[in-house]
This record gives structure tokens, C-alpha cells and sequence, in this order.
């Protein structure tokens, strides 16, 4: 079991999130600001989409590879002084963790930003066995204080306001002197910078994700802007990296290539502020960094999408460019989407993590706009792999009865051309009578989910086909 | 009246207009053969993307393998519509790949499909068109047509060349619409709400037309406008472009335009 | 724990119907290890010396880091004096033992100079840069005795000493260098791309300075090529 899923309840998400004002709010910030500085900088980078193909490459090769460059990583990291650990499913993961915390007799633990760690639940279970998880990413530490789950694999707190974060804050910080001003985005910065340095000092373990892995040399890598994760890797005795199995890349020279389009990908950054090579723990001599250093790497079903439909998705570097750029991210939020993965890329992930049973809606909520491919650093066909989730549930008779019998219906005309012509150019006869005066119906027995929100345009009579042959009859 | 070098087109009418919007068939009719094409329109149906999108591939395989066997005589195969224009380009050699048959005549009806606009410019090298439009009009993007395909300045130029017509651009233009085929219907909560931001940045133009190159955005975003009581008027490129603009715009009866 | 890794590679293998013993993919996987080829280089990154340099100082600064350059590096202390007298910070700093920063002539400042890691305690402190990359703005640091990771991130206010002759063009440059001086498939415990100040966006896409790591970020860039490392 991992993180609970409320994703088959998508429409109902989906309806709460519209009409949530403060959310609505927040998503507005969302659209202009990341889209513009992406941007901005591709822009400014003529082998932006050389480099895209480059990094495609790259990742294509080494899932093609993969079984041998994680022995390589293995054997790498080991020669460092440290430990692998291999967790077949988010169970196991969390299992390791735990034992790991326990043999460091910790009591908190901080963390850096990791959905790794997200997906399999890891904070629960620390707290049900009595570790405190600490989240330390300014984001993660305000959902954190909310008992939410991130709504954005970036920004986890982009669904709120500096208003909410603000009464957050103000309920959980009671030692400090209530008559402070947080009116400002700064003085909860500053707030939080002083919180967490304390929890840094004192944490037992730290816990990190990895944005890639290195085969070459055993490096594990974390691409950081506060500078928590290194403050988190750094301090702690002991640092735990929680990395699944498609971070791997093969040299220093390939997660080059991949880095130029990430962060000009997710924040529309040249290079985020921390990018932090790490490789096994402190060595003779050094005077800081962890005494223990330990990967977990995890499957989780993802050797499973190796060598079939789905394979393009392990490119996937988690930069949330799709759901930057996608509408219906922008129209309902993270959240709405269920589980740990939002926007176009969850809606590929999420089905193959928890089931197309549970996640059907997800690849289905998509308009096909293509914008999310369009952005995609590493050029995954992400509207093409939601077609194949929907190809998935129609072979198992998951779509609702009404869709499937209407466009059973319509199927069965559209294989059928002459009787198509004859049947529809009557109906359209009579919809043309019917909606001639206005032009357009208010309503119409068969097209409620559209005609509850717009007018639905009249045909204008008879059919293109019907009156091209008769005006070929009259020359 | 076949002149030896004029190319033969096969019009793909698209569904929704043969249904729907007669006039913008006869529109794509008229531009093509006043840039010296003869254009015919074999007996169609639909180009199945709506079966192929819901996931059921063998039901868009069979009207795919009629629309291939219909448009084989011509030289080019033209829609007024990116997104019926992509499907055949660009889905039906994915949905026969490996089918020793129908894949090679899949490829061969791909690469000769086009849409409308990017055809008269990018083929047929059309610089301009002889039409007059009085007014502000506003230009939305479709999706497929614009990321699919790669229409983008196409229409745009065909424009700048309509006498009295003045081109506002429209913020996001290269932003969903909310349509999404069966989507609009199946979501259609949130395709409101992406349909009415898109409304919003219409209204914020102050155009008094908004023109498109896909029937089916053109409805869902002339149903909101409508709905909104709007008095913006929606209409395909391709009748101001033919100088049909007789008929009423899109939604509206026949007086009220 | 040994069955699950077991497992895990079984599942991979079958998933992509191989054995793991091909030798064709073994040896595509060797040579593409010892070879470590080359991707796109962009243009940017290919500038002659004094390019990279104006590049290096111009992203840096986009960074919202500042940048002073200095002729030889005697001239460091004096500099890094300056610094914090001008920003109104106090006449601390703390270092680790790199020999470039030891041989400085600090004691013609008024410093008062602290060695070793931090414990958080500090508000200012002085790191040598491994090397930097100019098509980003961005530093290189490596951890040891030399330069302590936690100067790169617990103090308030952390500088930099680069060498200007250390600046190389792309980010692909620093893996040569850094083979060179470590040997091939090694590592430091603890490499370090910094570029600017640490920030925060994640309340209401508003960046601000100072999120957990230093609130600013000073490089002292030495035009003199006789102390590159």
C-alpha cells in the first residue's frame, strides 16, 4: 500500500476544486509565472531542443541498458563506503528506511524534497513507529503543517495563499510572539529559515531524494534551490537517498546534457541554485558530511513498463513542465488528480502505480492539446501514452455505458457510409428546422454535459455531401 | 475539366462540417479552386478520431482503412480542420504499423493530407486572397493544427491580405480551447472552465469576430460566447478567407447576424 | 534483502528479454563508461579565455551573486575586507585549510579568522572554488578539509575565491579537470554546483533571496593564473 488514493473520485475533486476560491487564486499565479520563465530562457539557449533530443537519447539508452548500469552504480557506490538497498515495492522501501533509522537510534529525521518518498508513504510510517519526519523544503514544510499531500511535484504548495500559509504558521509557531508581521511572503520565508535550522542541527538521519543517478561513479545527485536538501544530506550521521530505479543515467557527461533542460524546464532557471553530486560517506580526513551513507532503490513497479507501451514515461526527470502548461492542471489543481502524481505526467504514472481501475480518470481528463509534449524536456509522448491507458480500459470495459453506447452508436454509422449520409442528413434536417430562429439550442436531450455550460450551434440545413452532390447534378 | 498539371484534391470535408456547417466545406471548395485546383469529395463519413481517442482501435482501424480506400485516387487530400488533418497524417501510419497491408497505403494517404490553410500556403504557395472583411477579428490557435501540424503563421498571412479585415491577437492564443472532443462532454465542468477563460481573453481583444481553422473549437467556444450573451461572431477561417460570409456566424439564426 | 534485489533484476531482465550477459550491450555499456562521450555543447560555452570570463561574470550576477575581481591573489583579504566593511557585516570569517586561502596575506586585515566546519554559528565564510563554469555562472566546489561543505551553506554570507585560469566554458569542462585530479570513476564525497544565492519561490511564485542556505553570494575572481590549483 502507498499513499492513499482518492483519484476514482476525480469529477468529484474536480468539482470541489472549481469552486474553491482560495485555490482558484493561487492557480491563477501558477499559469503566467512558470510558462513565461521557461520561456524566457529557452529562448535564450538555441540548442534548447538539440539538447531535448540529446537528453532523449540519453535516458533511452540506459533503460535500454539498465539491468547492467545499476550493477555498475551498485558496485560504484560500494567502492565508495556505502550501501545499496534494493526495495521491490513501496513496502519494502519503507521497511529499510525504518530498519536504517532505528540502527541510527533516530529520533527525527529531516528530508528533502522527494515524490519517491511521497509515493510510498514514507512520513506515515516513520511517525507510526515513532520518527518524526521533518520536511524541510519550504513547500513541503508548509503542506506538511497541513497534513496535505503536494498538489504540484515542484511547488508543493502552490494551491495556497500567502494568507493560508500565514494562519499556518501562526498555529503551529505558538513560541513565537503573535504580534509578528507575516503580512509578506519574505517574513514567512525568514520564519521558516528559522524553524528549520534548529530541526537541520538536531536531526539524526536525513533523508533525501535523487534527481539522478550516476552509473560511472556512485554519485547520487539532488537539484536543490533553498539549499535544505544539502543542509539535509550534510549534518544528519546519517543520509538516506530514496531513488527509483529510472534515475540512472551512465556518465558525468550525460546528467550534463539532462541538467541544461531541467531546471530551464521547471522553474525557467539556466541552473538551479544547488546542484549536489554525492558519493559515499565522510572520508578520512573530511571534517563535515554524513558517517553512513545509504541508497534505497526502488522498483515499484516500474521494471514492469521496461520493453512495452509505456517505457517512454521512465524518461520522465519530474520538472512539472506538463502540468505547467496543461489546462486542466491549471483548472482544478493537483490535488483534484488523487494521488502523488498530478498533471499529464501523473496521469501516464498514476494508472501503471495504482491501477487503471483506480487512476482511469486521469488519462481520460485530457483534452489532447498536445502543450505537454510540446514542453516536455525529454520529449515523452505523453497524450499518446494517456490514449494508450484509454485503449487499456476500453479492451476491459472500463468506460462508463453511456459513452461507450453513444459511440458505439455513432461507430456503427460512421463504417456505414451510405446509410450515414442518409440518416444524418435527415437528422440534421430536422435539428436545422428546430434551432433555425436562434441559431443555436439551450438545450438538447442527448448533449446535457455540453448544453448545461454553453449553447450548442444549430446545423444550418442540409448536409455538405447532400448539397455538393446536388450542386454537381445541376453543372 | 481536368487541365493537364492541375492537381487533383480529394476534399475531406470533416464530419462536423458535412453535419453541422456545410458553408465552410463549400468555402475550403472555393479557395482551392480558385488557386487552380479540381476538387472532388468521395463519400466519407468521419476520420475516426473520436473512436481512435477513446481507445478503441479497431473500430478507428475500420473507418480509418474506408477513409484510405476513398481518398486513394487523389494527388493531395485536403480538410479544413488541424485536427482531422493530424489524425490522417499523422495517427493512421500509427494505427497500422506492422500491418504489412494497409500500412504502406496509410503512409501514402499521410503524406499527401493536409489541412486547409497551411496547403494553400505551404503546397500551393498562395500569397494572398482576393476577399473583403470589414472589422477587428480575433485568431485562435487550435491544438492539433498548431502542435501537430505547425499552423501557425499560415492563416495569419491569408489574413494580412483580406481587404478591411484587421487582426488583433488574441493573449494565449496557443491555449486549449476546452474542447477536446468527447472530453467537452465527458469533463465538462472543467472544459467550462477552460472554454471560459478562453472567452474572457476574446472579450479583452474588443474583436468583433473571432475566427479559428476547427469546426469543433469554434462551436465550443461560439456556444460559451453565446450562452456568455456575447455579440462577438465566430466563424472558420477559411469563409473569410473565400468571402463567404453570407450565412449566419456560428450559433446565430439567420436574422440575427 | 539479497532476494529482493534478485527480484528486482530478474523483473528488469524479463521486462526487456535479456539475460544481462549479451555482449554486445555489455560492451556498449563499457565503452560508453570509459568513453563518457560528449553531447550537445552549446555555443555559449565554447567562448575563447576573455569571453568565458565576461560570460562567467555576467551569469553569475543574473544569479543575483556578486562578483569583484582582483589582480593577484594577495590581493584577496584586502578585498574580502572591503566586502563585508561595505555591507555592513562583521569582521568574521571562517575558513577551511586550503594552502591558496592559507598563503593569502590575511593578517594585513583586521579580520578575525575562524578554521574548520561550522556548526551554524557563523555569519560569514571564505571557500576556494575547485573550478566554474561559465555558461551558467556557476561554481564549483569540492568538499575535504580544504573546503568544508557546511561554509558552502550554513553561514549567512558565503564567498568564493576562483581562480580566473579555473573558469572553463560548459559544464562538460569540469569533468576532465576533475579526472585529472582524482583519477577516472572517482568522486569527491561531496561535489557542489552553486550558482548565486540560495531562494525560494514556493509561496505564491514570488522569489526570494535566503531560503536555508547563505542570504548572499560573493565571488572573489583572482585574474592572476599563477595560484590556479
Amino acid at each position: 500500500m502507498s499513499a492513499v488514493s482518492t483519484s476514482p473520485q476525480f469529477k468529484r475533486n474536480a468539482h470541489e476544486a472549481l469552486r474553491d476560491a482560495n485555490l482558484q487564486q493561487a492557480l491563477g499565479m501558477v499559469r503566467l509565472g512558470f510558462i513565461d520563465k521557461r520561456q524566457a530562457v529557452v529562448d535564450k539557449l538555441p540548442e534548447f531542443d538539440a539538447l531535448r533530443d540529446s537528453a532523449r537519447e540519453i535516458k533511452n539508452h540506459t533503460l535500454a541498458h539498465l539491468d547492467l548500469y545499476l550493477e555498475r552504480y551498485e558496485k560504484k557506490v560500494q567502492e565508495a563506503g556505502g550501501q545499496v538497498h534494493f526495495a521491490r515495492d513501496a513496502e519494502e522501501a519503507r521497511g529499510l528506511i525504518l530498519e536504517i533509522c532505528r540502527k541510527a537510534g533516530a529520533k527525527t529525521v529531516t528530508k528533502g524534497k522527494s515524490m519517491i518518498s511521497e509515493e510510498i508513504g514514507l512520513n506515515a510510517h516513520l511517525e507510526a513507529n515513532g520518527v518524526t519526519p521533518v520536511e524541510t523544503d519550504l513547500g513541503e514544510y508548509i503542506i506538511q503543517l497541513r497534513n496535505e499531500g503536494p498538489s504540484h511535484i515542484i511547488a508543493p504548495a502552490v494551491h495556497l495563499t500567502k494568507a493560508q500559509i500565514e494562519s499556518d504558521f501562526r498555529r503551529v509557531h505558538t513560541h513565537l510572539d503573535p504580534t509578528r508581521d507575516l503580512s509578506e511572503p519574505r517574513s514567512l520565508l525568514t520564519e521558516a529559515r528559522g524553524v528549520l535550522r534548529q530541526k537541520f542541527l538536531a536531526a539524526d538521519v536525513g533523508i533525501t531524494g535523487a534527481n539522478f543517478l550516476i552509473a560511472e561513479t556512485g554519485t547520487s545527485i539532488i537539484v536543490t534551490n533553498e539549499g535544505n536538501g544539502d543542509l539535509t544530506q550534510t549534518l544528519p550521521k546519517v543520509h538516506i537517498v530514496l531513488a527509483s530505479i529510472e534515475k540512472m543515467v551512465p556518465t558525468l557527461e550525460d546528467v550534463s546534457q539532462i541538467l541544461r533542460v531541467l531546471a530551464r524546464s521547471a522553474t525557467g532557471q539556466e541552473m538551479s541554485v544547488y546542484t549536489t553530486f554525492s558519493t559515499g560517506p565522510r572520508r578520512a580526513g573530511d571534517p563535515d558530511g554524513p558517517e553512513q551513507y545509504h541508497v534505497v532503490i526502488l522498483d515499484n513497479g516500474r521494471s514492469n513498463m521496461l520493453g512495452g507501451e509505456f517505457q517512454d514515461m521512465l524518461r520522465c526527470i519530474r520538472c512539472g513542465a506538463c502540468m505547467n502548461h496543461c489546462p486542466v492542471y491549471h483548472a482544478v489543481g493537483g490535488h483534484a488528480y488523487g494521488w502523488v502524481y498530478p498533471g499529464p505526467m501523473g496521469a501516464v504514472l498514476t494508472p501503471t502505480l495504482i491501477g487503471v481501475d483506480k487512476a482511469g480518470h486521469l488519462p481520460n481528463a485530457s483534452t489532447f492539446c498536445g502543450r505537454c509534449e510540446s514542453v516536455c524536456p525529454m520529449k515523452i509522448p505523453l497524450p499518446k501514452m494517456m490514449r494508450h491507458w484509454r485503449e487499456r480500459e476500453f479492451e476491459r470495459h472500463l468506460m462508463p455505458a453511456p459513452m461507450r453506447y453513444g459511440l458505439g452508436l455513432w461507430a456503427f454509422f460512421a463504417r456505414r457510409p451510405a446509410l450515414y449520409r442518409l440518416t444524418t442528413r435527415a437528422a440534421m434536417w430536422s435539428l436545422s428546422k428546430l434551432g433555425r430562429s436562434k441559431g443555436r439550442f439551450k438545450s438538447l436531450p442527448f448533449a446535457g454535459g455540453w448544453t448545461k455550460y454553453r449553447d450548442f450551434p444549430a446545423p444550418q440545413g442540409d448536409t455538405f455531401q447532400a448539397q455538393w452532390a446536388k450542386r454537381k447534378r445541376a453543372a | 475539366m481536368s487541365v493537364e498539371g492541375q492537381p487533383r484534391v480529394g476534399l475531406f470535408v470533416t464530419c462536423l462540417v458535412d453535419l453541422i456547417r456545410p458553408s465552410i466545406g463549400f468555402a475550403a471548395a472555393k479557395l482551392l479552386e480558385d488557386a487552380g485546383c479540381r476538387v472532388e469529395v468521395p463519400a466519407q463519413t468521419c476520420c475516426g478520431q473520436p473512436a481512435f481517442n477513446a481507445g478503441d482501435r479497431d473500430t478507428a482501424r475500420a473507418i480509418a482503412a474506408q477513409t484510405i480506400a476513398a481518398f486513394e485516387p487523389y494527388d493531395y487530400v485536403v480538410a479544413p480542420s488541424g485536427s482531422c488533418a493530424g489524425q490522417i497524417s499523422k495517427h493512421y501510419p500509427e494505427l497500422f504499423a506492422g500491418d504489412p497491408n494497409l500500412a504502406p497505403k496509410a503512409n501514402a494517404l499521410a503524406a499527401k493530407t493536409y489541412e486547409l490553410i497551411s496547403f494553400l500556403t505551404d503546397v500551393l504557395g498562395v500569397e494572398s486572397v482576393k476577399a473583403h472583411f470589414d472589422g477587428t477579428v480575433t485568431y485562435h490557435d487550435s491544438c492539433s493544427g498548431l502542435r501537430e501540424l505547425g499552423i501557425k503563421a499560415q492563416p495569419r498571412k491569408l489574413l494580412g491580405s483580406v481587404a478591411g479585415l484587421s487582426l488583433v491577437e488574441l493573449q494565449e492564443s496557443e491555449v486549449c480551447c476546452g474542447f477536446g472532443g468527447t472530453f467537452s462532454v465527458k469533463y465538462g465542468e472543467i472544459s467550462d472552465k477552460i472554454v471560459s477563460e478562453k472567452t474572457a481573453r476574446i472579450g479583452k481583444t474588443h474583436a468583433a469576430t473571432l475566427l479559428a481553422g476547427d469546426l469543433g473549437c469554434l462551436m465550443n467556444m461560439a456556444g460559451k460566447l453565446k450562452r456568455q450573451g456575447s455579440a462577438v461572431q465566430v466563424r472558420h477561417v477559411a469563409e473569410v478567407l473565400a468571402g463567404m460570409t453570407d450565412e449566419a456566424p456560428i450559433g446565430e439564426g439567420k436574422q440575427s447576424a | 534483502m539479497t532476494s529482493a534485489r534478485d527480484d528486482l533484476f530478474a523483473n528488469l531482465r524479463r521486462s526487456l528479454s535479456v539475460t544481462g550477459t549479451e555482449r554486445i550491450r555489455v560492451a556498449e555499456v563499457e565503452e560508453r563508461l570509459a568513453e563518457a562521450p560528449l553531447g550537445v555543447i552549446p555555443a555559449r560555452g565554447q567562448l575563447d579565455a576573455a569571453g568565458r570570463l565576461a560570460l562567467f561574470k555576467a551569469m553569475a550576477e543574473a544569479a543575483s551573486a556578486t562578483v569583484t575581481e582582483v589582480e593577484s591573489p594577495e590581493a584577496v583579504p584586502q578585498a574580502v575586507a572591503a566586502y563585508l566593511r561595505d555591507h555592513n557585516l562583521p569582521a568574521t570569517l571562517r575558513m577551511g585549510s586550503d594552502p591558496r586561502l592559507a598563503a593569502m596575506p590575511w593578517r594585513d586585515t583586521s579580520l578575525e579568522i575562524a578554521s574548520g566546519r561550522s556548526d551554524g554559528h557563523d555569519l560569514n565564510a571564505i571557500s576556494h572554488a575547485f573550478g566554474a563554469v561559465a555558461e551558467t555562472g556557476t561554481l564549483v566546489m569540492t568538499s575535504g578539509a580544504d573546503n568544508p561543505t557546511t561554509l558552502n551553506f550554513l553561514p549567512d554570507n558565503h564567498i568564493v575565491v576562483l581562480s580566473a585560469a579555473d573558469v572553463g566554458g560548459d559544464l562538460e569542462s569540469v569533468w576532465p579537470k576533475l579526472r585529472k585530479a582524482l583519477g577516472k570513476g572517482a568522486m569527491p564525497r561531496a561535489l557542489n554546483m552553486v550558482t548565486g544565492p540560495s531562494r525560494s519561490a514556493d509561496i505564491e511564485q514570488t522569489l526570494f533571496l535566503g531560503a536555508h542556505g547563505p542570504r548572499s553570494l560573493h565571488i572573489v575572481l583572482v585574474k592572476d593564473a599563477a595560484s590556479a590549483g
